[in-house]
């Protein structure tokens, strides 16, 4: 160990206070895990502590964050007469902070379709039933720029998604696959975030692997990434066939990631490497 | 669309005759996790299984482990043992198993089974995120073990 010099096993100790518009805001980025992870650990960690020092950094004052461009983007295009009748999401929802709060409950059952929905689902809906339009690609840039606006307006909320009643199902789905060992490499999300947390993988600092600051700025990337993209990478890397994005599969999981971070704040837009 | 056709074909004759004296993945004999004979005809170099060891579309041990003796390896990983010495803890065939398929000697390891062809769920078209076409190969092939198993040998307390 003593070889490899810069190896810490463990999450940095820090806190994050962010310099917003409306004033300074302390996120919760460590926190006792939710119930269902108590055999399993005792604290979650953001993946915000498992990067370098000006990584973080960025994340702690808007003026720094890269990600907030695409936020301004998304407000251009919250505001703009796009549907085929000319409207916009402003003209039905008001401003963008009508969304507070969603971003932390996200993804839930649809009590009348009995669907899973991710945010990007709710969005979908409104673009191709309410304004008449082609479904924005999942993973597309007006699609993550949305993402980026939308989750912003929960940011400093405490995630908090539902894994009982009708989300049950989902999630016992979603958990199986977080265990599942995939690909040539046969390696499940839990042996990465779980089992080797705090370790490293080559150059890689191992988080939990948590989606509270999702979609998040990547600097790798030079763009926004969101959490389903970020599973396509994860399980790309264990040499297996992916999922795709949207697909039952990653929705179920993306619930039960989101489970295991019940607790910590919704970053909004996140900076990681 | 013909000439996926040939070289399915293709792949198919080379899949049919495998190198003489080579040991199919398949046909590789564990005993409590060692292999004793070697899996291909000619010694392993060291040399070579220092590159594959380190090179990232190959072995890529080192993102897992540490070698002391591999000094300019830049960023190991501290996930697995340290490879010091492991000549001493293990025999040569040991080792050989061990990187053929760890899970033989280690139950469940996270470490890869490098020598290995099927067993897998969702096996994909190397780092492409794509279905495996076909039969799939193994992660190194005979030669590369043994030139590995030649350099593990020398690691020596
Ligand atoms: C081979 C190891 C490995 C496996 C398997 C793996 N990941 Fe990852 N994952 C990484 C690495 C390396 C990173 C980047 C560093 C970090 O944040 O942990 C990462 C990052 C992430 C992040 C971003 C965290 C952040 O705060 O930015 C999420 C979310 C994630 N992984 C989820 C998953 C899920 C879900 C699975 C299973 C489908 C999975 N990973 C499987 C290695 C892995
Ligand atoms: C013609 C009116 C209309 C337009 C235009 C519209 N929406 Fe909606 N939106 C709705 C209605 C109605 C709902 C459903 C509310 C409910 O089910 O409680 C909804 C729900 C949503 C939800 C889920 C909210 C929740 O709390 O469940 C999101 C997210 C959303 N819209 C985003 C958008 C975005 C982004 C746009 C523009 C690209 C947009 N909407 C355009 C009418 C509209
Ligand atoms: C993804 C991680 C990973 C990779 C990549 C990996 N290993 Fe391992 N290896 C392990 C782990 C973990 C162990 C410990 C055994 C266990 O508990 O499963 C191990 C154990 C070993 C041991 C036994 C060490 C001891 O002292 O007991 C040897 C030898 C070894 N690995 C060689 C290799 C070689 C050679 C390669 C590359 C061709 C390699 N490993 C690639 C994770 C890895």
């Amino acid at each position: 160990l003593a070889l490899t010099g810069m190896a810490s096993a463990d999450p940095v100790e820090d806190t994050l206070t962010v310099e917003t518009d409306d004033g300074p805001l302390t996120l919760t980025t460590m926190t006792s895990a939710p119930d269902h992870l108590t055999d399993t650990m005792d604290t979650i960690w953001s993946g915000w502590h498992y990067r370098e020092d000006d990584t973080r950094d960025m994340e702690r004052d808007d003026f720094d964050n890269p990600g907030m461009v695409f936020v301004d983007r998304a407000i251009d295009s919250w505001n703009a007469p796009q549907g085929v009748k000319g409207e916009s999401c402003a003209g039905c929802h008001e401003g963008p902070e009508s969304m507070a709060g969603l971003r932390a409950v996200l993804p839930r059952v649809d009590p009348e379709s009995g669907k899973l929905m991710l945010m990007e689902d709710h969005i979908n809906s409104c673009v191709t039933e309410r304004m008449g339009l082609e479904a924005w690609k999942l993973t597309g840039d007006e699609m993550k720029d949305m993402l980026a606006l939308i989750s912003l307006q929960s940011r400093g909320q405490p995630v908090n998604v539902a894994i009982d009643g009708a989300a049950a199902p989902f999630w016992e789905k979603g958990k199986e696959i977080y265990y599942t060992r995939f690909g040539q490499l046969e390696m499940s999300c839990a042996n990465c975030h779980e089992d080797n947390q705090g370790m490293m993988i080559r150059a890689d600092h191992l988080s939990q692997g948590q989606i509270n600051g999702f979609p998040t700025y990547r600097l790798k990337d030079a763009g926004l990434l969101s959490s389903q993209q970020r599973f396509i990478g994860c399980v790309r890397d264990t040499r297996a066939e992916t999922f795709k994005a949207g697909s039952d599969e990653f929705k179920a999981l993306e619930l039960y990631v989101a489970s295991r971070g019940n607790g910590l704040s919704v970053e909004g837009v996140s900076v990681r490497h | 669309m013909t000439r996926r056709l040939w070289s399915a074909a293709l792949a198919a004759l080379c899949a049919a005759t495998p190198v003489a004296s080579e040991t199919a993945p398949k046909d590789v004999a564990f005993h409590e996790g060692a292999v004793e004979a070697p899996l291909s005809g000619a010694p392993g170099n060291p040399e070579a299984g220092v590159t594959v060891m380190t090179t990232n579309a190959l072995g890529n041990c080192v993102a897992c482990h540490t070698v002391a003796a591999l000094p300019d390896v830049q960023f190991p990983g501290n996930i697995a043992p340290a490879l010091d010495g492991v000549a001493d803890r293990y025999s040569e065939a040991q080792l050989r198993g061990i990187v053929a398929n760890a899970k033989m000697t280690f139950e469940g390891s996270f470490m890869p089974a490098f020598y290995k062809t099927d067993g897998f769920i969702r096996p994909g078209d190397g780092f492409t995120g794509k279905a495996a076409e076909g039969e799939l190969p193994p992660i190194l092939n005979a030669q590369q073990i043994e030139d590995v198993v030649a350099y593990l040998t020398t690691l020596k307390e």
